[in-house]
């Protein structure tokens, strides 16, 4: 049976789970909206996990798990080029800096997150392909699949949950008219003052997530908080995005600047 | 379409909602709220999100002006607000010595926010009681290099000059004159 298909009809814990029970082996390909994944099995057992554009050379992963500082980890780049990350994990154990144990947790930690961060695509389409095994030079680990499928089904009813509580991104949201409340009594986490920030009829919670950084599952968590606290309401967008007018002038051509600069003054004498 | 933001910002009550409905050619859209504490009942409601006007230069350009909540507990927003935009006017009620305090806090918050050129504002100059303006700039401590220039946000006349005042600091920041 070729494994391939639609994440609309056959969900990531679902996909976890079959490769679980039939102890598969090979690297699951899923194609999400903006990035692709790669997951790679070995025995029903995951070994490794990357996300597309995103940085995973060792020295990536340890700085993630704060082994090591951004510092560290731009050094040891420039010292260990062209080598694998089996080769620059043993240098590092040989040299004494971090031992064995640092490395795979480290490893362990960045493939169980690449997973999770895929409970959260729920458009795309996926490929098993049995012959692909870990990536040449990479780090392979051994985790079981079962905590995942667990944590991956409560988390799929949540979004089933939150979808339903929040059908569109593209609502914006307003402070509710309530005398008395003041946001500064609330004890809101950093994530949900993130979002504060954003609240106005005028941004979509889309732009919201985008501005934020957040993803949809992520995004939709701390609007349903909020709007449960009462703080906040759905509301029509309305008007102009707040965000996006990160510099002054979307142009960088001085001569432009200075005749859109002109004609902003021309414009003010008139009216 | 590009568009381009100027931020109106200054004390609770100091005119940034008069100032931008008096140039703009939208009612100023702001998130009015009933004001509960007794310390802030100065007026009926006021604003607790921000204000937002518009003026439309040509079918490519579009200005807009913000204006910043004044309240000590909305000043997270500042920093968002403050992001590109091409200067600042900083509103100061000229009645109220007791705010000048405040408005100087405010002025030094917004220049480490961005580096772009602003101006200040002297509000409510019709009034009977408004400080002089001299005094004022030595009240608030600025520099005589800042354009501190006199207001009544209900003049449109007097609040396209002080736009007009901050557009030419920023032509002449860029190095270039305005023929
Ligand atoms: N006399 C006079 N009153 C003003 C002037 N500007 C604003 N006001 C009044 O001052 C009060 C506060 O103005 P507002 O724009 O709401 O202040 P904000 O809190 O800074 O937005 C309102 O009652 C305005 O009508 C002015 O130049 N002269
Ligand atoms: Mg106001």
């Amino acid at each position: 049976m070729a494994l391939r298909g639609n994440l609309r009809d056959f969900s990531i814990t679902q996909l976890l789970n079959l490769i679980n029970l039939a102890h598969k082996s090979g690297t699951l390909v899923i194609e999400g909206t903006s990035e692709v994944a790669q997951i790679t099995f070995r025995e029903g057992k995951l070994a490794y996990a990357q996300i597309g554009s995103e940085e995973n050379d060792l020295a990536a992963i340890l700085q993630r798990s704060r082994k090591i500082t951004p510092n560290q980890a731009r050094v040891i780049r420039e010292r260990t080029r062209k080598m694998s990350d089996k080769e620059v994990g043993l240098l590092l154990i040989n040299a004494g800096y971090l031992t064995q144990k640092d490395i795979l947790e480290s490893v362990q930690n960045y493939c169980v997150d690449v997973v999770r961060r895929l409970f959260t695509w729920v458009e795309g389409s996926f490929n098993f392909n049995p012959d692909q095994l870990t990536p040449d030079g990479k780090i392979p680990v051994r985790i079981d699949l079962e905590n995942l499928i667990i944590e991956g089904s409560r988390q799929l009813r949540e979004w089933e949950q939150l979808q339903e509580e929040i059908p569109s991104l593209d609502m914006a949201l307003k402070f509710t008219e309530r005398p008395g409340t003041n946001i500064r009594n609330l004890n809101l986490s950093l994530e949900e003052w993130r979002v504060v920030r954003y609240v106005n009829p005028k941004n979509t919670i889309r732009q919201i997530a985008h501005a934020t950084k957040m993803n949809d599952l992520e995004i939709r968590r701390v609007v349903y908080a909020l709007l449960q606290a009462g703080l906040v309401e759905l509301v029509r967008p309305g008007g102009v995005p707040l965000g996006g007018m990160v510099r002054p002038f979307q142009t960088t051509n001085k001569q432009e600047q200075v005749s859109l600069l002109n004609r902003l003054i021309n414009k003010i004498r008139s009216i | 379409m590009q568009t381009v933001k100027i931020v109106v910002t200054g004390p609770f009550n100091a005119g940034k909602t008069e100032f931008i409905q008096s140039v703009s050619e939208i009612d100023v859209v702001s998130t009015e709220r009933k004001i509960t504490s007794a310390a802030e009942k100065v007026k009926e409601s006021t604003t607790v999100a921000l204000d937002f006007g518009r003026i439309t230069v040509d079918d490519d350009l579009v200005l807009y002006l913000f204006g910043t909540p004044g309240q000590k507990r909305f000043d997270f927003m500042w920093e968002i607000l403050s992001e590109g935009m091409l200067g600042f006017v900083v509103m100061v009620d000229s009645t109220r010595p007791e705010t000048f305090r405040e408005a100087r806090t405010i002025l030094e918050t917004f220049r480490a926010y961005a580096p772009t050129p602003y101006v200040v504002a002297a509000n409510k100059q019709d009034c009977k009681d408004a400080w002089d303006i001299e005094d004022m700039r030595l009240a608030l401590r600025l520099d005589p290099k800042v354009k501190l220039l006199s207001c009544v946000a209900k003049d449109k006349e007097n609040v396209k000059k002080v736009l007009l005042e901050l557009l030419y600091s920023i032509l002449e920041e860029m190095g270039e004159g305005n023929s």
